[in-house]
């Protein structure tokens, strides 16, 4: 028997995250490394730690390596408990055969005895590719206080981005009536943020009855929330107001890594009472050379920087050489900006190195910034140059080294 | 082989006293976000030493607090690990009561703990030296020379008005023990072999001397075990010569903390090697924020600080803020002190939570720094 939990969250980091193509490619999407020290993962895992939920099922599929081993025993986040605590879910193969997670409501579906083991009366259903903070205990109260079935968390955006998203249609009270994903004229700019609190009946009854739907995409917001709506449950929305970012481009990933710099940063990371935790590597303080200049910029443990640096965000062990500039940029675990190496505009994987003098993306003319990707491990020649807005891997590095293009 | 480590936490406190008003020796915080124990406690894990007792006297709560259950040294195990022992003070056996000030007697009120040790070898060790010093290594050449005790010993020159603050030892070309010089008042100027107070001992060895130290009421190991020994026991000196910084007076702690960042190979020496980081707790800082006036150079910084002003060969420790317009110089800030706007600062030492109003204006001298209590505003 295991000690009943009031809510067991269950996190979809199964995504491959296509869209940062080089960034995902051996790692899923919430893996990726963002701020300096954390992956995107340590923010739905912090939220849970910060609104007193510790059972924690997290759904990997795609690349899970990484994210496996980030997890571990779930120690960081004090997830490491008797019951419950944090537990990788990946597919596995049962007595009627193995299937991979068909889509995120199946997911949920082959984790039902997982769910079940706690008895909740609640589960939790949350993604693993936003950046924000959130009590999620506050919406369990608005999902009692208002004997909701399915509540789903809103956020405000500009009518001209409503389309992008899943938009609700509510009552004056936050009842919804209606749900349109990704409408073409939305009536409503309340989006939803891909964080859904059930009842955990109606949650078994739905995906029971999704999963008997011949040709159903087994997503939730496709069909199981059209389909509770439609059946005249009680549904309400959860406003929530405060940071929260999509980070699944490279464009965006790189505006969030933006928004922690600046006097008064749009998104503080230094916040006392709702912290992130993350996995912490055992390294050295930072060391700021004798001839160096940093301005605007977050720069980790094991850094050492003996050139400039401006508007950046520099992840733990990344050593940038004397007459090296790395200016509006992310950089992440141990990079290395060789002598007189420019890198602008540029978002580094781990473990890159950029030799003397090569030059890593362009300075924006006007104003929107295309963002220059390099992949983990790749090694930048000397005098190289990278165009703004390129993406490469390693393996497209060095075929286009091979074929002897783009050599200064 | 299998070895446990021993770590004698209070000994030195009385070198500065200011520092360990409020904690032990171990737990005086160096280098942006270490403690002292870190440096043998992490050399001992480093050489795969996983049973380790820290043997302590007073004013421990830092301590404690510092190494919580040891999963941060991976000492969270279910057999060995890591044990703090503290003095065990009865109400009733007065002899019981005696707090120890020596090694000796240290190991002597832990009799029953040393005796249950079943391991082949014992390394022992202060928490006044910095160094980052391979065990399994000197566990091996203590293997080789068959050795009872090997001494780790640096080469240093000694005048004879600085002879006195050390053990000087000598020894044949094999490196077997001849001598033992307990801080002689008299000695001729030259190059000799000091003790580091660090130690590897055969378990059996250090078990029956600790017996005989308490059948024969000896009190120094230095005096009562070294000296009338050697020669007739196996003691053996082992070189080290990498960074080794002794802690013997607040100017030292001051001069050897701006070796960090005066000094590269210092910084080398005890943190560039992967396969023996120095560990700590982890604290679970954001990452430090360099904000767009601040003007940083030639200084170490550790996690969670937000720096607005202008910091120069300096140390910050976490949580560190320093405010716009101000000047920090040649100076160590330790965890969470806060300096407002224009407030300068120059060859100071601010303990934990110190408060800096803005406009303070604060010089020591680099010969004498000027140490700020903990939690003080000024």
């Amino acid at each position: 028997m295991f000690k009943r939990k009031e809510c067991v969250a269950m996190l979809l980091a199964g995504g491959q995250g296509s869209r940062l193509y080089a960034l995902t490619e051996k790692t899923a999407k919430p893996a990726v490394p963002f701020g300096g020290k954390y992956r995107i993962i340590d923010f739905p895992l912090s939220n849970c730690v910060n609104s007193g939920i510790d059972t924690v099922g997290v759904l990997t599929q795609y690349q899970p390596l990484v994210l496996n081993e980030y997890i571990g025993n779930g120690q960081p986040w004090d997830l490491d408990r008797s019951t419950g605590g944090v537990m990788v879910l990946p597919p596995y193969q049962g007595k009627n055969g193995a299937a991979w997670y068909k889509g995120t409501a199946n997911a949920i579906y082959q984790n039902m005895n997982f769910i079940k083991r706690y008895d909740p009366e609640y589960v939790l259903i949350l993604s693993g590719d936003h950046i924000y903070k959130m009590d999620y205990s506050e919406m369990i109260r608005y999902h009692k206080a208002h004997a909701s079935e399915c509540t789903i968390a809103v956020i405000d955006v500009p009518l001209s981005e409503a389309s992008r998203f899943g938009i609700m249609d509510t009552e004056e009270d936050g009842r919804i009536v209606r749900f349109e994903e990704k409408p073409k004229h939305p009536k409503s700019t309340q989006a939803s943020m891909g964080i859904y609190l059930f009842d955990r009946e109606l949650l078994a009854d739905y995906l029971q009855r999704d999963e008997e739907t011949p040709g159903s995409q087994n997503d939730f917001g496709k069909n199981v929330i059209p389909r509770i709506l439609a059946d005249g449950i009680r549904m309400y929305a959860y406003r929530f107001s405060g940071y929260w970012k999509d980070v699944g481009t490279i464009k965006s990933l790189w505006d969030a890594n933006m928004d922690l710099l600046g006097d008064k940063p749009v998104y503080d990371l230094s916040d006392q009472d709702f912290r992130v935790y993350s996995r912490t590597p055992a390294l050295p303080p930072q060391f700021i050379g004798a001839g160096s200049v940093v301005h605007n910029s977050i720069i980790s443990e094991g850094n050492n920087i003996y050139g400039t640096v401006e508007n950046s965000v520099l992840f733990s062990g990344v050593t940038v050489e004397a007459g090296a500039t790395v200016r509006n940029s992310v950089v992440m675990q141990g990079c290395v900006i060789e002598r007189d190496a420019v890198v602008q505009y540029a978002i580094l994987d781990a473990e890159v190195t950029v030799e003397n003098g090569a030059v890593i993306g362009e300075e924006a003319e006007d104003g929107t910034p295309e963002i220059a990707v390099l992949g983990g491990g790749i090694h930048v020649d000397a005098g190289d140059r990278i165009k703004a807005g390129e993406i490469l891997n390693a393996a497209e590095y060095r075929k286009r080294k091979a074929e002897g293009g783009e050599r200064k | 082989m299998t070895a446990a480590g021993i770590i004698f936490s209070n000994l030195h406190d009385k070198n500065i006293a200011d520092l360990t008003r409020i904690r032990t020796m171990a737990s005086v915080p160096f280098g942006c976000r270490y403690r002292l124990v870190d440096f043998p406690l992490s050399n001992m894990v480093n050489s795969g030493i996983t049973n380790v007792l820290v043997i302590t006297h007073y004013n421990y709560l830092s301590l404690m607090e510092h190494i919580g259950s040891g999963k941060d040294w991976d000492l969270a195990r279910r057999s060995g690990g890591i044990r703090i022992l503290s003095p065990y003070i009865t109400a009733y056996a007065n002899y019981e009561n005696r707090l120890y000030n020596t090694h000796l007697e240290a190991l002597l009120s832990m009799q029953h703990t040393v005796s249950t040790l079943t391991e082949d070898y014992v390394v022992l060790s202060d928490c006044d030296g910095i160094c980052n010093i391979d065990f399994a290594d000197m566990i091996a050449a203590h293997e080789r020379n068959g050795a009872d005790l090997t001494m780790a010993v640096k080469r240093v020159r000694v005048t004879p008005e600085t002879a006195e603050r050390y053990i000087i030892v000598e020894s044949d070309e094999s490196g077997a023990m001849t001598e033992v010089l307990v801080h002689p008042n008299v000695y001729p100027t030259g190059e000799v072999d000091v003790n580091l107070n660090i130690w590897v001992v055969n378990r059996e060895y250090l078990q029956s001397s600790v017996m005989n130290a308490q059948a024969y009421g000896f009190s120094s190991f230095s005096r009562d075990i070294l000296q009338r020994n050697v020669g007739r026991n196996r003691f053996y000196v082992y070189r080290f010569d990498g960074y080794y910084a002794s802690i013997d007076s607040l100017s030292d702690y001051y001069n050897h903390s701006m070796e960090l960042v005066s000094n590269e190979s210092v910084r080398r020496d005890l943190f560039n090697n992967p396969d023996r980081p120095i560990l700590t707790k982890v604290r679970n800082s954001p990452p430090t924020q360099h904000k767009a006036k601040a003007s940083v150079i030639n200084s170490m910084i550790a996690d969670g600080c937000v720096i607005e002003g202008t910091v120069e060969n300096s140390i910050l420790f976490r949580g560190v803020k320093i405010g716009k317009g101000s000047v920090v110089r040649n100076s160590i800030l330790f965890m969470d002190s806060y300096v407002g706007e224009n407030v300068f600062l120059n060859c100071v030492i601010a303990d934990k939570h110190v408060l800096f109003h803005d406009g303070i204006m604060l010089s020591g001298h680099s010969t004498l720094p000027f140490y700020v209590e903990k939690g003080k505003a000024l």
